[in-house]
């Protein structure tokens, strides 16, 4: 964990760089949701204040859980460099999960804070009154961050069966920006769709933390359905590698 | 001159041979990247379930701004997108070999490592522009049909413009790639949206220090002809060659300084 947190704070200016582009987006999309509260229409399930939190708290979190990226994996299982990982004294996937947790640690320090001042320079922001839903809104996002690697995991791992995973990885990035709620908050959708969305993974790694802390619907039972999720995808990972395992043959050298 | 084309064609031959010689997964890849861009449709399609104005545009008018935008961008990035790829060129020490051929250093970039599955994303923005501009309520005379026209390529030019000066700072910050999302990427999605939903700052930088205004904005006002609410004349989406040929002037002169500075690491 420490080791991951050290590897990513040692690039701080292309930090500097995520954390100004992902502001800058944090603009543009506020500005497109803000019309929702103008004219005569005000049918919305988000106040303004919770509408602008959703907004930078997206942003923010977006590099903490880490919805773009993430393949180094992959390329270790083509390039074979998997036969050290797979012989080392460790279980893989925790000593991988502990990178990740590490590196999420950092992304919160680092990517997550600045936009979230911005966010609070530049607009009414809703903040939760009760420090309990701080804490909770931390679990989830950490939940989040879990879930993220663990969906991660098992792409990186079809490397054993496809050698090359970039049509998976493109598919999982073409289907995150809508269905996780970054783009567009979930409630936005037509009811079924809304219904279908949160059958799947998705917006467990963003709307769920968001939600929780705009205290929108209850956060209990939101990190309910995070924890089911989070054992699911957690298990199914790991018997994926134990499948995995049995494709690998090392020829010598 | 003949035979510096003859090679940048051949070049551009053989990355049309390798993506063909992959034929699925490049199908695979182009409609991704189409469906990719369509995203925002969908976007734009939600938000108008709620509201039925958007800075005082219909839903036709904004579907025609990010046709505008998404068709533009669509092209600049196909045919200069790769110039992201910059700082890892500069990394591996790519980029000094480049230097040393007799061909010019931009053109190379472009060409050499051309992403031809982005035309699907020039596609779906094409396909959108003219599904847009078919359902807006516009009487089809000549000059109506040159401004869509025109303006696609100058506002294509005017993005090309931009990727180039902003991957310029990866000649100075290693890590400045991501910052050039910022107006790239972030100038795509600005100008998807009619001017006036934005803040004055915002608006300032990112539709006049950076033209994105000129992409999508005052094309679309001048094709419906509506009275701009910013209160610029109507003529306006008819400067988008002037604005074009500016930026080129300002991003070439960034460039060149850059490259000028430019020391190999010596790897």
């Amino acid at each position: 964990m420490r080791a991951g947190f050290r590897r990513y704070s040692a690039y701080r200016q292309a930090a500097l760089a995520g954390v100004i582009t992902n502001s800058v987006f944090g603009l543009i999309r506020a500005a497109t949701l803000a019309t929702l509260f103008t004219g005569a229409t005000r049918s919305s399930e988000y106040t303004p204040q919770q509408m602008s939190t959703y907004v930078w708290l997206g942003q923010g979190l977006l590099s903490v859980v880490l919805l773009w990226g993430g393949w180094d994996f992959a390329e270790r299982i083509r390039t074979g460099h998997v036969a050290v990982d797979l012989y080392r004294p460790w279980d893989l996937q925790a000593a991988l999960l502990a990178e990740e947790i590490g590196r999420a640690g950092y992304a919160l320090a680092l990517r997550f804070l600045p936009p979230m001042i911005i966010g609070l320079a530049l607009s009414e922001m809703y903040l939760p009154r009760d420090p309990l839903i701080w804490l909770l809104f931390l679990i989830s996002a950490l939940l989040s961050v879990v879930i993220s690697f663990s969906l991660r995991f098992m792409i990186n791992l079809a490397a054993f069966w496809l050698l090359d995973i970039r049509g998976p990885a493109s598919m999982y990035a073409l289907v995150s920006n809508l269905l996780t709620g970054l783009v567009l908050p979930i409630w936005m959708f037509p009811g079924w769709a809304q219904t279908a969305i949160w059958a799947t993974p998705f917006p467990y790694l963003l709307q769920a933390p968001i939600d929780v802390f705009v205290e929108h619907g209850s956060p209990w039972r939101l990190l309910g359905a995070q924890l089911l999720v989070t054992a699911i995808v957690l298990g199914a990972g790991r018997l994926m590698l134990r499948r995995a395992e049995h494709r690998l043959v090392v020829q010598g050298g | 001159m003949a035979d510096t084309l003859r090679v940048y064609a051949g070049i551009l031959h053989a990355r049309w041979r390798i993506a063909m010689s992959y034929r699925t997964s490049f199908a695979f890849e182009i409609t991704g990247q189409a469906i990719g861009q369509l995203t925002e449709v969908v976007v734009i399609a939600l938000l108008f379930t709620r509201i039925r104005s958007m800075g005082g545009f219909d839903v036709t008018a904004v579907l025609l701004m990010y046709g505008f935008s998404a068709a533009c961008f669509g092209l600049a990035d196909t045919v200069v997108g790769q110039v992201e790829k910059l700082p890892q060129l500069i990394r591996s020490g790519e980029l000094d070999a480049m230097l040393i051929r007799p061909l010019g250093l931009l053109p190379q970039l472009c060409l050499l490592d051309i992403q031809l599955r982005r035309l699907g994303r020039l596609l779906s923005g094409l396909l959108i522009l003219g599904v847009a501009a078919h359902r807006a309520p516009i009487d089809w005379t000549w000059d109506r049909f040159l401004l869509v026209g025109l303006c696609t390529v100058t506002g294509a030019v005017i993005f090309s413009a931009i990727f180039v000066a902003a991957c310029s700072i990866s000649f100075w910050v290693v890590e400045g790639s991501e910052l050039a999302n910022a107006v790239t990427y972030g100038g795509t999605a600005f100008a998807s949206y009619p001017l006036t939903i934005y803040d004055r700052i915002l608006r300032r930088l990112m539709a006049y220090v950076l033209p994105g205004a000129f992409i999508s904005y005052y094309p679309t006002v001048t094709l419906l002809g509506i009275r701009d609410p910013l209160g610029l004349p109507g003529w306006f989406g008819w400067l988008g060659p002037v604005v074009a040929l500016l930026s080129c002037l300002v991003a070439g002169l960034i460039w060149r300084t850059a490259v000028r500075r430019y020391r190999g690491t010596g790897s």
